[in-house]
């Protein structure tokens, strides 16, 4: 097994984090890859965070729970302390210092800071895209999947609404090509 | 075709539709919401039936008219509602009426939580409502189960005129994998010889579960029990995962069968010999692969959602053979892959 | 010779095993009169109740299936909505449709679901031995209401046919009676309309049979068909409810 990724995407209801974990996902199918993803649901969504675990392989997958995350896309401050703990020294974290203040975190060097709801906001013109921006940067340090992958996964997923398929692809790639 | 990525919520879904389901009968209740918001759109969209009932005792009620006819319906719900749903059952068990049930387990008793759940394993197929009879019990344990289960479901509920119940749980229903929809639609099936549909050009049927006279009741439980016998004898299912050589077997079905895979190929990594009987039929039980596998340096090792109730029967298809232990957790709990490699490590011991 | 009467072919051979004096004899051979005339016996499908009622099978001679207790709506909306072609009835008493059934009943009409109900309404519950129903008269003495019932412990007798001529879904309700022969003539004709209604699509239809229960009354059946003329109907008046139809 070469490949095993478990990636959780946590944040506010509404913030898209279950669209994100699909994108995700469907693009591992779009590699050719073997994918799961749960979300977090029903009463949990309401209120609190709200969360999906996408796990990527190239073996046949077990559990579709992730319970030693190798990746982490928190997008406010509720998330990143719930999902924390669960993480090892190895783990790829990427937090929205847009929404997170980065100061009280600055002591835990795996978690990278982007400001992915102000990009999706000023260079994309639409809040509601965060959730790509922050695929795009996820995957920028995974690498798995890869960005032409998650470019056809976000084609396949707004098939039906084709005029946000270039905000989408936008998005992926501002977070992706964040410095 | 390409696979889709879809919940296993909707791949059950998509499989009942391309059994050619006549009507779908249910009422909301988390985690199988997703069912019925599809149905309503799919059902009346190919301008089959389609109601949202007054409640799950009335859905159960629905697939019992319906499939009294010959049609092919089913409901969904979650195990409070399959409580509710028990006196349908048995009716429809006494009656001999085909139809589909599905029961999305969450944690119980009572109201219990939305979590993914295993608990109702001795209700789905020790019984559940009144009498002497028994439901035919799948354990989809993936979304592609899920879509070729219920598609072959109705197939089977019809060949022998039984209920069929798809014994799945929150998480599987819940999750997202590619699915290949490899199936055909149907749109022929055997005409049924003793199904409600007009008496034209033949004596008037009668399907009914009171047999109120002398020796007639006990005449259909021997019949049904005959039946019983042969859906044992032909139906009986499991997936043997590296067992030939294995020294602990784990028995598992649904989600946990899936948890406990990666456990096992991490027991492997350490040199441990481990393997797996999944059930993927309940009832009938898959006794008899079981019983193949029971030697006395084997152990046993049953894991749930649950605090022990498949169990029990590993204990008897095991009959004293093997050493059989548990492992589970309740009330949403879920045993993680780490918690059963440490059973299996410590059962090496 | 001239046959003047004969068994319509919509009812079986077999002898009624309802109780001397019973209504249920007549309300079946009206539904079955009403088949017959209208020809839809070959694809009739009749719901049977838990009650009573429940032998309906072993006398109609069209296809029939037996229903949980209080479920025939349900049963009936299954059998409906997957053969619409099909004429669906179902007949149930008063415990049947008015107390566990209240559910089914309420919302199989507010549905509006194309089939026909005949609710045999005769104020206890038969087939236990004359329990209180939910029709029960105020003061009527049954085996659980020895004292009578007393609406301050037991409540008021329901009157469903009122109650669902509220809902929008319901088209055709009348309370009819079969204690005397002018008041089976008129029950013939309001069943066989409730039946018509159906075949013509109209929606759901609901006939309301208040009939005598001799036995469980603890009454002769002169006394039982004298009961229901003088006291029974003063609570549920007969007559056409609501309907739309016209």
């Amino acid at each position: 097994m070469k490949i095993y990724n478990e990636i959780i995407i946590a944040g506010l209801g509404g913030q898209g984090v279950l669209l994100a974990g699909t994108i995700l996902a469907q693009s591992a199918l779009e590699q050719n890859l073997k994918t799961t993803w749960f979300p977090s649901y029903g009463a949990e969504m309401r209120g609190g965070t709200a969360n999906s675990t996408v796990i990527i392989s190239d073996e046949e997958i077990g559990s579709p729970i992730a319970f030693a995350p190798s990746g982490l896309i928190a997008l406010n401050t509720l998330s990143l302390n719930k999902f924390l703990p669960r993480m090892s020294e190895n783990s790829v974290i990427i937090a929205n210092s847009s929404m997170i203040n980065a100061d009280e975190f600055k002591s835990d060097k795996r978690i990278k800071f982007i400001p992915i709801s102000e990009i999706a906001d000023k260079e994309i013109g639409n809040i509601k895209a965060a959730n790509m921006v922050a695929v795009g940067a996820l995957i920028k340090l995974t690498n798995v999947p890869d960005l032409e992958n998650v470019t056809k996964a976000v084609k396949t997923a707004f098939s039906k609404k084709p005029a946000l398929i270039d905000l989408n692809i936008k998005a992926v790639n501002a977070g992706y090509n964040y410095k | 075709m390409a696979k889709k990525l879809v919940k296993g919520n909707i791949a059950l879904c998509e499989g009942a539709l391309a059994a050619g389901l006549d009507a779908y009968f249910g009422y909301p209740i988390t985690p199988q919401n997703e069912v019925p918001a599809y149905m309503s759109n799919k059902m009346v969209s190919l301008g089959k039936a389609f109601v949202q009932a007054e409640s799950e005792l009335a859905a159960a009620n629905m697939v019992l008219g319906a499939c009294a006819t010959g049609k092919r319906a089913m409901t969904s719900s979650s195990s409070p509602g399959i409580s509710l749903k028990q006196e349908a059952l048995s009716y429809m068990a006494g009656m001999e009426i085909p139809g589909v049930i599905v029961n999305v387990q969450r944690g119980g008793p009572g109201l219990g939580n939305i979590a993914g759940s295993q608990a109702d394993y001795f209700q789905a197929v020790k019984g559940g409502g009144h009498g002497d009879y028994h439901l035919i019990v799948f354990a989809p344990n993936c979304a592609q189960e899920m879509y070729e289960i219920t598609y072959e479901s109705f197939d089977i509920a019809e060949k022998y005129r039984n209920p069929v119940m798809l014994l799945c749980d929150g998480i599987v229903g819940q999750m997202m994998e590619p699915v290949d929809f490899n199936k055909e639609q149907k749109t022929s099936f055997a005409k049924k010889e003793w199904c409600l549909d007009g008496c034209k050009g033949r004596e008037p049927r009668s399907i009914k579960s009171l047999l109120m006279a002398d020796g007639v009741l006990e005449q259909h439980n021997l019949d049904l029990q005959k039946k019983y016998e042969l859906i044992r004898k032909n139906e009986a299912r499991a997936e043997l995962y590296q067992v030939e050589d294995a020294e602990i077997i784990i028995v598992s079905y649904g989600i946990s069968s899936r948890i406990s895979k990666n456990a096992i190929k991490a027991a492997r990594a350490n040199g441990i010999k481990a393997g797996m009987i999944r059930p993927v039929t309940l009832w009938p039980f898959p006794t008899e692969a079981i019983k193949k596998y029971a030697k006395p340096a084997v152990k046993f090792l049953s894991v749930e959602l649950c605090l022990g109730q498949m169990v029990e029967d590993v204990r008897l298809a095991v009959n004293g053979v093997s050493s059989v232990d548990f492992l589970g957790r309740a009330g949403g709990g879920i045993v993680s892959d780490k918690d059963v490699l440490n059973k299996i490590m410590e059962l090496k011991k | 010779m001239n046959k003047i009467l004969s068994k319509p072919e919509s009812l079986k051979d077999n002898p009624l095993s309802y109780c001397p004096g019973c209504g249920h004899g007549i309300i079946h051979r009206l539904i079955a009169e009403a088949v017959d005339e209208l020809g839809i016996r070959e694809k009739t499908i009749a719901v049977a109740p838990v009650g009573c009622a429940v032998f309906a099978y072993d006398y109609f001679n069209f296809d029939t299936t037996e229903a949980p207790h209080g479920r025939p709506p349900a049963v009936a909306t299954g059998i409906k909505r997957t053969n619409p072609d099909k004429i669906v009835f179902t007949y149930q008493g008063d415990g049947d449709l008015a107390a566990i059934g209240t559910a089914e009943t309420i919302h199989c009409a507010n549905r509006g679901e194309n089939i026909t109900v005949i609710f045999v309404n005769n104020a206890n519950y038969g087939m236990t031995g004359g329990q209180m129903a939910p029709t029960t008269l105020i003061g009527q003495v049954t085996e659980t209401t020895p004292f009578g019932r007393d609406p301050l412990r037991e409540g008021y007798p329901v009157k469903v046919s009122e109650l669902l001529a509220n809902l929008e879904g319901t088209k055709y309700i009348e309370r009819v009676t079969v204690f005397d022969a002018p008041h089976v003539i008129q029950a013939k004709k309001a069943i066989k309309k409730a039946f018509q209604n159906q075949v013509e699509g109209n929606g759901y239809s609901f006939i309301e049979v208040i009939s005598h229960c001799p036995v469980d009354w603890g009454k002769t059946p002169l006394e039982a068909v004298k009961w229901v003329e003088e006291v029974f109907l003063k609570t549920f008046p007969l007559g056409v409810i609501k309907d739309t139809t016209k």
